[in-house]
């Protein structure tokens, strides 16, 4: 045991499982009990591309202080099969806990086909260095001497007093309960109120008392024995008292929550890991409430009194249609959007190019994985900036905006439709597999600034007809044309993927083309000059820092986190986060990084995508890369020791991290 | 969709130059449509044309509606999502058979399953016109035209076959030289509640030297006919051929009845309606059953932002689902 003092509301939690085990139900279980007691939540899921059988894990940090990464220590390990141990157990802290079954300890690495033969060879050095032998209780002996505390939870044994209690006549029928017997023995063991289990477990079964009760009085056996086997563990959860209600959610809730606020109608998409989510969840809530508060009752009572809107998701046979399906939906004028990861991505380019020279407004959601091709598909990455960037063949113009965080998956859902519309272009709106499967509680956003606009639209009773025909691609002083939807009256127009005039027929002369290509790029520029500052980037820390970080999307969380310590360790850090990457912000990246001793590019991918980006678009290079790409996001303390080796000068220009299992 | 004001086939014509090659027999699909949509009096400004890539795809720059000219084999994701977007709209999809059977063949089978209430027509010429005369999926194994060094390697895909397989809920074949022929069966395909697949047998006077205009009128067989031409395609309708599915339980017969027609080529080639079928629930009925004001409130014209922008939809219910209530 650990003579420190007890470490209160800062705890970093993992349990693990074989997939279909129940691992995410568990962990959610946890993380909603924390919240309920006010805790700040941050949850990280991972998880092998296969239904059943392989290694998943899902770590949760329970905090009275922000968090928004996940950190490499884990103070308490609940398990509930030997893989989990083999597998995390060097990542437990001295001080820290495991949970186990005692009935695994014979269990060798050797035994466990699910771990790959590099990992087994570097656990089976690792036990020789420890000078054990190969089996789950040599492992648990060996993290004993270092001052683990072993916390054996007899699941069978529990199952078998919940058997009896409830009559179930079949072990078998109750085994996966074990999950939850895992989570009571972890609640437990850092000492929250069990009353925060229950809590969470009418939300995790969604209040089916039976289930509830039943899982309630498995968690609370746990929950008790744990406490009896460790009295006094070190890390400890206690409620903070909290006035307010948060949202407690995923970054596909987000990305679906964003579209519908700002009005998507139309959702096409095809089954691809960790896209699909978004698309699930829009489905599950196709018909949608409207909230006609705005509307003078005189201008449209009946719309007020009969509230009513949906959105239409489409599941089609590839990619290929769901881009094309989302533009044929776009031209009627409803706000149409497809969502997919790269290998579907791959197959939109033609149709991305075909929404840039028709002028349609479309979005596309970008949840980055890990590639080329197939890759790692549940595994993260950052590796589609240049793809999405130069996505189709010749000139494209589209307008490329990247979250870093829930409250901005939320607003960029809505800000990505008024761009697609304001500038009449394809929007590409990226975000990766981390923020997808991520979870956490949030303050709820106030969303009250944002407002929906439509851009250049053609209105009803335009006057438009055979004696005064509409051009869709009218040329003028503003590059943006007033936009008809099919079906207006007296608005009749083409499209082509050839080049067209300002009907929209095909043409290949030569100065029509000039025109039309000078005028689809020139709606860039004005997209420059028009999208604010506060949407363009967001710069952290002191002005004028000596190490400027810059970075793109999810690594926003990790980053900052790490800044908050080191600004407490009194560096002169700062962090430039860039969401706008097409147009793209030079000035303000000129403005941040110009003068700063070390500019550090900090990205999830091999080759510095956003680095290069920088280089070309200002001229100006990042001193050090701190890189990324094993498939694992990274964690706040990698990229904080790898930030304050460049600041003492002890790093190479390019640091790449490794951490994570 | 009446329109108070009669309007003429050639109405529906656009002055923009027509460039298929003369002769073509896209021309006769062209006049079709436009005498089609003027016998349906439909209003212009609520008709779509969609189409695909090739000389087919150029049909809707010369038809007086929203032209939607897409990319090679994605017509009908594109119609298909102008129309469930509005499905107040006329939508037509128009393409070639390279267009439809090859680049777009999983559009097609899916284009079937969804059964949504617009009509496709293939102009079905065996080659690939605009990229000179490269075998299609429909020309015949070991037919040689003009532009192939070798004869055809590959099997022909049926499209009748295919479109019944698939799903499709009205499936004829026109023939481009037969003109009232073919706007009736157009007409019939517009006013299909479902999904309507027409194969147009289209010669292509350039680059089909075997499938002629000749051939299909049967011109090489005047003299076992005293001298008159004995022509190949014949009218299903002609021959007492119901091919409609009065009652659900004929699905099979008439089907079946269909597939068989379907195989004859060569010296009977049959034109017509091969199947119809209006016992299926189309896309939008379907649709309508999860999401009740889908046709009154359609995507395409839901409001969704205020008079100063202010976004309509309310997701407060959805963040109250995901809200964690106060510890204190």
């Amino acid at each position: 045991m650990s003579a420190k003092p007890p470490r209160m509301n800062d705890l970093s939690w993992m349990i693990g499982g074989p997939q279909g085990s129940g691992v995410d139900s568990s962990a959610n279980a946890f993380a909603r009990a924390c919240a309920h007691a006010g805790l700040n939540i941050f949850g990280k899921r991972e998880y092998y591309s296969n239904i059943k059988g392989e290694h998943s894990y899902f770590t949760v940090r329970a905090s009275s202080g922000t968090v928004r990464s996940h950190m490499d220590d884990v103070h308490l390990l609940a398990t509930f099969d030997a893989e989990t141990a083999f597998r995390h157990v060097r990542e437990v802290v001295d001080d820290g806990a495991i949970v186990y079954d005692p009935a695994l300890g014979k269990t060798k690495v050797s035994d466990i086909p699910t771990i790959e033969h590099r990992l087994a060879g570097e656990l089976k050095t690792y036990l020789i260095s420890r000078g054990v032998g190969e089996s789950l209780d040599d492992l648990f002996t060996s993290a004993k001497q270092r001052g683990v505390t072993l916390i054996p939870i007899p699941y069978n044994g529990l199952l078998e007093q919940i058997a009896d209690e409830f009559n179930v006549d079949a072990l078998s029928k109750i085994a996966r309960m074990v999950n939850m017997l895992a989570v009571g023995a972890s609640l437990g063991v850092v000492g929250l109120d069990f009353d925060y289990a229950v809590r969470s477990l009418n939300d995790v079964f969604r209040g089916k008392k039976s289930t509830v009760d039943m899982n309630a009085s498995g968690a609370h056996k746990a929950y008790d024995l744990a406490k009896t086997l460790a009295p006094d563990f070190r890390y400890r959860l206690q409620t903070l008292p909290r006035k307010e209600p948060r949202l407690f959610l995923s970054g596909s809730q987000a990305g679906a929550l964003g579209k519908l606020y700002g009005g998507l109608r139309v959702q096409t998409y095809y089954p691809i890991t960790p896209a699909s989510d978004e698309s699930e969840f829009l489905e599950a809530n196709e018909v949608l409430d409207l909230d006609g508060r705005s509307i003078p009752e005189a201008e449209d009572s009946k719309f007020v009194t009969e509230k009513g809107a949906s959105v239409l998701v489409v599941q089609t046979e590839d990619e290929i249609a769901a881009i094309t399906m989302a533009i044929g939906a776009a031209l009627t004028g409803a706000r149409a959007a497809t969502a997919t990861s790269g290998p579907g991505f791959c197959l939109m380019m033609e149709g991305i190019g075909y929404a840039s020279i028709n002028e349609i407004p479309v979005v596309i959601t970008l949840y980055q994985r890990a590639g080329p091709s197939t890759g790692m598909p549940t595994r993260h990455e950052q590796g589609d900036l240049r793809f999405a960037l130069h996505a189709g063949h010749g000139d494209s113009p589209r307008i490329i905006l990247a979250s870093g965080d829930f409250e901005e998956m939320i607003r960029d859902g809505l800000l990505s439709f008024n761009y697609a519309e304001r500038y009449q272009m394809p929007v590409i709106h990226m975000v990766d597999k981390a923020l997808a499967n991520n979870s956490g509680t949030v303050a709820v956003p106030d969303l009250t600034d944002l407002r929906i606009d439509r851009g250049r639209m053609v209105v009803d009773g335009n006057g438009y007809g055979p004696e005064h025909p509409y051009h869709r691609f009218e040329l003028g002083d503003n590059p943006v044309s007033p936009r008809a939807v099919i079906g207006q009256h007296g608005t009749l127009f083409w499209n082509t993927g050839d080049e067209h005039d300002e009907t929209g027929h095909i043409t290949e002369d030569p100065v029509l083309r000039d025109m039309m290509m000078e005028k689809r790029e020139a709606k860039l520029q004005l997209a420059n000059q028009e999208i604010p500052d506060s949407v363009k980037f967001h710069y952290f820390g002191p002005k004028d820092a000596q190490t400027v970080l810059v970075s793109w999307g999810s690594t926003k969380g990790p980053i900052l986190d790490a800044l908050d310590q080191l600004l407490a360790e009194k560096e002169s850090v700062g962090f430039l986060q860039l969401r706008l990457l097409n147009p793209f912000p030079t000035e303000a990246v000129l403005a941040h990084l110009a003068k700063a001793k070390h500019r550090v590019d900090v990205e999830m991918n091999f080759s510095a995508q956003l680095g290069g980006l920088i280089r070309e678009r200002t001229g100006i290079a990042p001193t050090h890369l701190v890189l990324k790409y094993n498939g694992r996001p990274m964690s706040n303390n990698e990229v904080h020791d790898a930030i304050r080796a460049i600041i003492r000068n002890q790093a190479p220009p390019r640091t790449v991290l490794t951490r994570g299992a | 969709m009446a329109l108070e004001q009669v309007l003429k086939a050639q109405d529906f014509a656009t002055e923009v130059h027509n460039d298929w090659c003369p002769g073509c027999g896209d021309f006769g699909i062209l006049r079709t449509i436009q005498m089609a949509l003027a016998e349906l009096k439909v209003d212009p400004y609520r008709v779509a044309m969609v189409s695909g890539i090739g000389c087919s795809a150029k049909t809707v720059h010369y038809i007086k509606t929203y032209g939607v000219h897409t990319l090679h084999g994605r017509v009908l994701p594109v119609a298909q999502g102008v129309k469930l977007a509005n499905p107040n709209l006329e939508v037509v999809a128009v393409g070639g058979d390279g267009d439809g059977m090859g680049i777009g063949g999983a559009h097609f089978v899916n284009a079937g399953r969804r059964n949504l209430d617009m009509l496709y027509v293939l102009f079905d010429n065996g080659v690939y016109g605009l990229t000179k005369g490269q075998a299609s999926p429909t020309l015949k194994l070991g037919v040689q035209t003009k532009s192939l060094a070798h004869p055809n390697i590959n099997e022909a895909v049926n499209p009748i076959w295919l479109a019944l397989a698939a799903g499709a809920t009205w499936v004829g074949r026109g023939y481009s030289y037969d003109v009232k022929h073919l706007k009736d069966l157009i007409v019939q395909g517009i006013r299909h509640k479902g999904y309507a697949f027409l194969d147009v047998l289209q010669p292509c006077p350039t680059y089909n030297d075997i499938n002629t205009k000749e051939w299909y009128g049967g011109e090489d067989r005047a003299e076992q006919n005293g001298g008159r031409a004995l022509p190949r395609v014949y009218k299903l309708d002609a021959e007492a051929f119901d091919p409609v599915v009065h009652d659900p339980t004929e699905i099979e017969d008439k089907a079946k009845q269909a597939l068989a027609k379907a195989l004859e080529w060569g010296d009977r080639i049959p034109i017509g309606v091969f199947y119809n079928n209006e016992h299926v629930p189309d896309l939008g009925e379907r649709i309508r059953q999860r999401i009740p004001t889908y046709y009154e409130r359609t995507p395409a014209e839901q409001r969704i932002a205020g008079p100063n922008g202010e976004p309509l939809t309310d997701i407060s219910k959805l963040f109250a689902r995901l809200t964690v209530p106060p510890s204190a």
